[in-house]
């Protein structure tokens, strides 16, 4: 060879290798720095860009009756959803899906074929059907498992329950008031994901587990408000009455063992009108447009369809949910009639503005300022002393004492009874008392306050007084929940009320037990009368407002033992066809009601 | 250590007469190379290749028919005695120079955007490839051809014309400024290990260096007007991305981005195997110009380090061989394997690490390309060829 190697070629060459090795170690250098001194700040932008964070549904507490009845629960459902970049044969998912969730090909295609990272087919499917999908193993077929409120009794005390909405948050009733105990705590996975953001399987999960929601335990029983529906249901029948409400509660300590007001809805489908409250509303509807025509008749005009306020669908689906939704035992106020006149009695007794020993005369009227306030007895009831006249439910008694107390000193009595307020039970959407202002109570709203009229009050208002004034004088709160208990079964909330402060005085409480368990031995109120135990209540036979439509509304409010009373039950019948006298058809309720209660809760 | 090859390696008695050595470590730091490769290869694509082509080792298989058609080109070419090369030498130059405009012909094909392969009777292959190997032989040839003239600098000029040419075309034509960066590079250092000077050298580093510092600085300048901004192209923006890549995170400093989360997150001892997040479609290239990073996601530092002690042992081995070679042609083509391997993994990892604006640069025998590796395999042959001309007893 002409060209050797020489020795400056040589001593080149290592000079390129330890040139190269040099930049080598340059290079290692920035590694170390990169995965060593920035590797926290890389491994957490990474992760960032990595993780998705999936919340896991918490499941929702229950709700149990006083004896443990499960009232609401959860169910397992599934959610169908595609995932599109694991499809493999995408004909055969479509034709899979569309037969099993019954749904047209058009829709499941368009949702399988659309790119997206998943794809959500149908929510709410029954665990079944959801294992049977997934044991059907489809590549890119998810199911996913999620809870779903359920009810096992359907209508059973629908409108205390409630409901609860897609994101399982309660929308009426206890499941709002206590979704906080309820709903539990989310709890959330973070997988990692691809770029397409699609979770990688196998890969660890940081799993933050979700905390079930408390067991709600209520004091209502469901043996009692199965039986107090049934009865409520039976009188609207009967009866074709508009609404019944009825409430039974415990008068010591205001725990509510059933509230019914029918007609109720399936709590499973709340979305759905149910065809009572239908017919009940084309009622009234019909109603409505004839008392515009006669109206219309009076003033002489022509009767012509006015121009109705056009709602759209929507609205109007709206409004009738909200109604059928309605609790008339709370959301509603009515004019209580002769059952207040147990109100009177004891602000009279209170103010000692009336004795047993008085005695009174009733000619069928009594004059009241220029005004004739008439008795329900034309003829009137004669010479009656006091007990006399509560039996009688004599209404010139009840003025008389009305205008003895004063305006004044009667209105202070409401005020003290609780009746001004809300009685703060445990449900959503409680209305107020309607009431004149204490400086308009003349004579005559006096006098016709006495009787309970023109002023109105909610059922449970009535109830929960009626409570008060004859447990001893201790006012009560009207409750549903008693407890919160958590997974093992510890409690974590007491919800019971302490009974109130003393409205009545002990004396007085005794002496209205008296009376008013007179009222059903020898007065109106003898059809609630039951061998062998000892009932006290009051009738009430008042008018649907506006007066003048002819319709009425029956009522009763017993309570036994009448000495120490143990339950109170009120019921309120809506417009009720034929005989509508609370002592004829109410009283009767009540009676059947107790026959059942009284030897059950013995028990 | 000459000695010591004598005994490690004499004990290898060849069918030749006369005791002749040949590198072993070198041939299976290769081999381990190769394997290497193919197992990052097929862990930093298997779950893109799943998806994409529903086959988990579609990119393995293509790769290990390319490895493997490439050693039995080392083997073959391992035997052909290197002086033979220099009768192809220009023939060779020719037909690389032939090559490139054919990827503009319906023969060409694009990928990733770039029209860079050409597709001959079944294969792909990329003209750049070509260009370097046979600019390698053509340069040693004409270097010998020239003696004491290269010395001078009209002499060195002279010898810059012909890797110049190829180099603008590849540039140029395939728009691969990497791939003609490399082939001046190759031919500088086989330029600079011919000549006895180191000055003339010194100072055109040191030129190139100040040349690239005021680019950067021009294009800074350009950016922080907004109508000068308009005017700088994709090169601008890369250098751009590379000085602030979070700023660029959805553009340019994407990739550049990516690979530092892989490289930061890898840590000391790395996720594990097959443990890489990164390359589940967040790092784009990941089995490609990026699988430095995903190394070091899976592997940590220390895996990186060991890839890097493989390489230097590759060239420190090539370093061997060149000065052991008979003749001065002989050691000009490993110089030319050598400045070839040094620069690619060099540029590689600077770029996976960001200490240089993001170019397309593979990492030899590692990252996926059949034509690369291919190529490689057949210049580690001429390297082994030289090495096998090395008579024992000249030692």
């Amino acid at each position: 060879m002409s060209n050797k190697n020489k020795t400056y070629n040589r001593k080149k060459v290592v000079t390129l290798f330890f040139f190269c090795a040099i930049t080598f170690v340059l290079l290692t250098v920035r590694l170390v720095d990169l995965m060593i001194f920035q590797s926290a700040y890389y491994t957490d932008k990474a992760e960032d860009l990595h993780e998705r964070e999936r919340s896991i549904k918490a499941a929702r507490g229950r709700i149990l009756d006083r004896n443990g009845v499960v009232l609401a629960d959860n169910k397992t459902v599934c959610t169908i959803s595609v995932i599109h970049s694991q499809l493999e044969d995408k004909e055969e998912v479509i034709s899979f899906l569309c037969e099993k969730l019954e749904l047209s090909e058009e829709f499941v295609r368009k949702r399988v074929e659309k790119y997206s990272s998943m794809e959500r087919i149908r929510s709410n499917v029954p665990k079944e059907l959801g294992d049977e999908i997934r044991e059907a193993d489809l590549p890119g077929v998810k199911v996913d498992e999620d809870y779903k409120r359920y009810y096992p009794y359907d209508a059973l005390a629908s409108k205390v329950l409630g409901f609860t909405g897609g994101d399982n948050q309660g929308i009426i009733g206890l499941e709002v008031i206590y979704d906080e105990y309820l709903s539990g705590e989310e709890g959330t996975i973070l997988t990692l994901t691809d770029a397409a953001g699609i979770e990688i399987e196998a890969a660890s999960e940081h799993r933050r587990e979700p905390v079930p929601g408390n067991d709600l335990v209520l004091s209502l029983d469901y043996n009692i408000q199965s039986y107090a529906t049934q009865l409520a249901k039976q009188v609207m029948a009967t009866k074709e009455a508009d609404r019944v409400s009825l409430i039974v509660m415990n008068p010591k300590n205001g725990e509510i063992m059933a509230m019914v007001d029918v007609p109720e809805f399936n709590l499973n489908e709340p979305y759905t009108l149910t065809p009572e409250y239908e017919a009940l509303r084309a009622r009234e509807e019909a109603r409505k447009q004839a008392a515009k025509e006669r109206q219309a008749a009076k003033n002489g005009e022509e009767t012509g369809v006015p121009e109705e306020e056009k709602k759209s669908e929507e609205e109007l689906k709206q409004e009738k949910l909200n109604g059928m939704w309605r609790n008339g035992c709370i959301n509603d106020t009515y004019e209580p009639g002769s059952t207040f006149k147990v109100i009177t009695a004891a602000a009279a007794l209170e103010t000692n503005s009336v004795t047993l020993a008085d005695t009174f005369s009733c000619p069928g009227f009594i004059i009241v300022d220029d005004r004739k306030i008439r008795c329900h007895k034309v003829g009137g009831h004669g010479a009656e002393d006091f007990t006399k006249g509560i039996c009688n439910s004599c209404n010139p008694v009840f003025v008389t004492l009305g205008l003895r107390v004063g305006a004044d000193r009667y209105y202070d009595c409401l005020k003290q009874f609780g009746l001004l307020e809300r009685t703060g039970v445990d449900l959503p959407g409680e209305a107020g008392t309607i009431m004149h202002k204490k400086d308009a109570i003349g004579n005559v709203e006096l006098a016709t306050m006495s009787f309970g009229q023109s002023f109105q009050i909610t059922p449970l208002q009535l109830a929960t007084t009626v409570s008060s004034l004859v447990n001893g004088g201790k006012r009560v709160t009207p409750h549903l929940a008693v407890r919160a208990v958590d997974e093992l079964g510890n409690q974590a909330e007491s919800f019971e009320k302490e009974a109130g402060r003393q409205i009545v005085s002990t004396e007085t409480s005794e002496t209205l037990q008296m009376l008013l368990e007179k009222v059903v031995s020898e007065g109106g109120g003898s059809k609630a009368q039951i061998e062998g135990y000892s009932i006290g209540g009051k009738t009430a036979t008042s008018q649907t407002l506006p007066r003048g439509s002819g319709r009425y509304i029956a009522s009763f409010v017993g309570f036994s033992p009448a000495d120490d009373p143990e339950v109170l039950a009120l019921v309120v019948i809506h417009s009720p066809q034929g005989t509508y006298y609370g002592g004829q058809i109410a009283a009767p309720v009540i009676r059947q009601l107790f026959e059942n209660v009284l030897p059950y809760l013995e028990k | 250590m000459a000695t010591r090859f004598k005994t490690v390696q004499g004990g290898r008695g060849q069918s030749n007469s006369q005791d002749t050595y040949f590198d072993y470590s070198l041939l299976f730091t290769v081999l381990f190379l190769i394997g290497f490769g193919l197992m990052m290869i097929y862990s930093s694509s298997s779950y893109r290749a799943n998806l994409d082509y529903n086959d988990s080792a579609y990119f393995l298989k293509k790769q290990l028919t390319a490895a493997l058609l490439g050693i039995v080109c080392m083997v073959v070419v391992s035997y052909i005695p290197y002086h033979f090369w220099e009768k192809l030498a220009v023939p060779a130059y020719v037909i690389s120079i032939g090559l490139i405009p054919l990827v503009l012909t319906p023969l060409g094909y694009s990928s990733h955007g770039a029209r860079r392969w050409i597709r001959i009777v079944g294969f792909s292959l990329q003209p750049a490839e070509v260009a370097k190997l046979s600019m390698v032989i053509f340069l040693a040839c004409l270097v010998c051809k020239m003696g004491k003239r290269i010395r001078t600098m009209k002499g060195f000029f002279v010898l810059m014309i012909p890797p110049g040419i190829v180099a603008v075309m590849v540039w140029k034509i395939t728009q691969n400024m990497s791939s003609a960066i490399i082939i001046l590079g190759i031919a500088v250092l086989m330029i600079f290990v011919a000549s006895p000077d180191y000055k003339r050298f010194i100072i055109m580093a040191l030129v190139v260096v100040g040349g690239a510092a005021l680019v950067v600085f021009v294009i800074v300048k350009m950016a922080s007007s907004p109508e000068m901004m308009e005017k700088l192209e994709f090169r601008g923006l890369r250098i751009l991305a590379w000085l602030n890549p979070e700023a660029y995170a959805d553009d340019k400093g994407f990739q550049t981005l990516q690979a530092l989360y892989a490289i930061g997150s890898g840590g000391i001892f790395g996720k594990g195997l097959g443990e890489s997040v990164q390359k589940l479609g967040f790092l784009p290239e990941a089995q490609n110009d990026m699988i430095f990073s995903i190394i070091c996601e899976e592997l940590g530092l220390f895996g990186a380090v060991a890839v890097i002690l493989l390489f230097l042992l590759l060239i420190w081995r090539c370093m061997i061989i060149a000065n052991n070679a008979p003749d001065l042609f002989g050691a000009l083509l490993v110089v030319g394997v050598m400045g070839h391997l040094a620069i690619q993994v060099i540029l590689n990892i600077a770029v996976c690490t960001s200490v240089i604006p993001n170019t397309g640069i593979s990492l030899p025998f590692i990252s996926y390309g059949g034509s690369s590796v291919m190529f490689l395999l057949i210049e580690i042959g001429i390297v082994l060829n030289v090495g096998r001309s090395i008579r024992l007893k000249d030692l």
